[in-house]
């Protein structure tokens, strides 16, 4: 609830984060929201491509998502916290290193990837579980705000076809964007992220949050 | 409104699709976005840095062998969400370009010099009132190829993950009385002039620190954090 005598306060806008992102932004261990080689860890990569299907090298790609028990990593102590409450005493119920956070800015073909764990189901806000998923934050020169998707796994067809925001995308090349491809091993899936449509390649399906 | 949506206020946030900005023009996507009712993935966020910030990140005048070349500034401020409460102990990222107006970065060629005292990159936390102090060099204007005779107005380019996935925001801080405005079309793709002004800070005598720096001020405001979304999170 809003705090009595709180005054509201303007928000403050989005601005791109411009070509140089690469100074302020990227971490040696951006993409491991697992360390590598953690038992059960996935490796989720693609390219991020624009409205000419050319690479764009200048993104930053960031995902979020809950623990394989579908609980999210929050430290201890926070408001979150509170004694008794399931999944939000932090890191402790989860397996210990995962951070829930990839992030990995694009190499010069339009690159990233992430190294995690598959998410557990979480609650649907109508009710009922949603399929495993990541979110997605993309940030880019040309781009003057994020934009938002979401990574759903191939191998979930039964809880991605009961998945609530999956479904309310009823054109079924459009919602195909948003479910991730196997790729050569196990545990490997690709993602590309089609900034804008191209005559060939479906543009990416972008969520207002 | 129910109580897990959340409607982004008219006119804040500039347009992806904005053809003055020539960058956005094959890179905005062209389909309507698609709300997203949030759910706990959203509500709920990365809360990072305290085991990846030092003090020392916060001076980006004291990271190399001497002392970057400009004007030396203080940057103040608090980082706030739109319900008025301040968000203690979070991230912030900045980066910007040096006194001459170039970036430290390879894809920069600008024939301005670069300084070998100065990289552009800082971070720190805000304190559990939300407070943000960062010492740097006031950034140069410098020259951009979006249209005839383009520049870029001084600023320092900001990261902030807030509390939760809703109230990412990456942005940039201007300064006060910056002949550039009128022609800087990323400043200007903003479409409510009150929300456009909210990105320059201003001078702040106070916080000045005589015969060493000047310094500016600039609160940042995130998005409200879905309060009883989160106490149903809390709950659950």
């Amino acid at each position: 609830m809003t705090q009595p005598g709180a005054a509201p306060a303007g928000l403050t806008p989005s601005q791109t984060v411009g070509p140089f992102l690469a100074i302020g932004l990227p971490w040696p261990d951006g993409p491991e929201a697992v360390p590598p080689g953690t038992p059960g860890a996935i490796v989720i990569s693609g390219r991020v491509l624009d409205g000419a299907g050319e690479p764009v090298p200048d993104a930053l790609v960031e995902t979020w998502q809950a623990a394989p028990d579908g609980t999210f990593v929050r430290p201890a102590r926070r408001r979150f916290g509170g004694e008794g409450s399931q999944g939000a005493t932090g890191a402790a119920g989860h397996d210990a290193g995962f951070r829930g956070f990839g992030r990995s800015a694009t190499d010069a073909a339009g690159r990233w990837h992430v190294i995690t764990l598959r998410p557990g189901r979480v609650r649907a806000p109508g009710g009922g579980l949603q399929a495993p998923h990541l979110d997605v934050s993309v940030f880019a020169r040309g781009l003057l705000d994020r934009v938002v998707t979401r990574i759903y796994l191939p191998d979930e067809a039964a809880a991605n076809a009961d998945d609530p925001v999956l479904a309310a995308i009823t054109d079924g090349g459009r919602r195909a964007t948003l479910i991730a491809r196997s790729a050569d091993a196990p545990g490997q899936f690709r993602f590309d992220v089609q900034l804008q449509g191209t005559a060939s390649a479906t543009e990416t399906v972008f969520f207002d949050v | 409104m129910s109580a897990e949506t959340y409607v982004r206020p008219a006119g804040v946030h500039p347009p992806l699709d904005y053809p003055q900005y020539r960058s956005s023009v094959l890179r905005a996507p062209k389909q309507p976005l698609v709300r997203l009712p949030h759910g706990p993935t959203e509500t709920t966020g990365p809360l990072l840095g305290a085991e990846r910030v030092t003090a020392a990140d916060a001076d980006l005048t004291t990271r190399h062998a001497g002392e970057p070349l400009g004007e030396r500034i203080i940057v103040t401020g608090r980082v706030l969400d739109s319900d008025g409460r301040p968000v203690p102990d979070t991230l912030i990222e900045i980066w910007q370009a040096n006194a001459s107006g170039r970036y430290a970065h390879h894809v920069d060629d600008h024939p301005a010099p670069l300084d070998p005292n100065f990289d552009g990159a800082g971070r720190c936390m805000t304190d559990s009132q939300g407070r943000y102090r960062f010492v740097t060099i006031k950034p140069g204007a410098y020259p951009w190829r979006n249209h005839l005779n383009a520049w870029r107005p001084a600023h320092i380019h900001f990261s902030l993950f807030g509390t939760a996935f809703t109230q990412r925001l990456v942005t940039q801080m201007y300064f006060p009385g910056d002949p550039l405005f009128a022609q800087d079309p990323i400043f200007n793709s903003i479409p409510d002039a009150g929300a456009r002004h909210r990105l320059i800070s201003r001078f702040d005598l106070d916080t000045t620190v005589p015969d060493w720096a000047l310094a500016f001020q600039w609160d940042i405001v995130l998005r409200g954090r879905d309060a009883t979304a989160f106490e149903a999170e809390e709950a659950r």
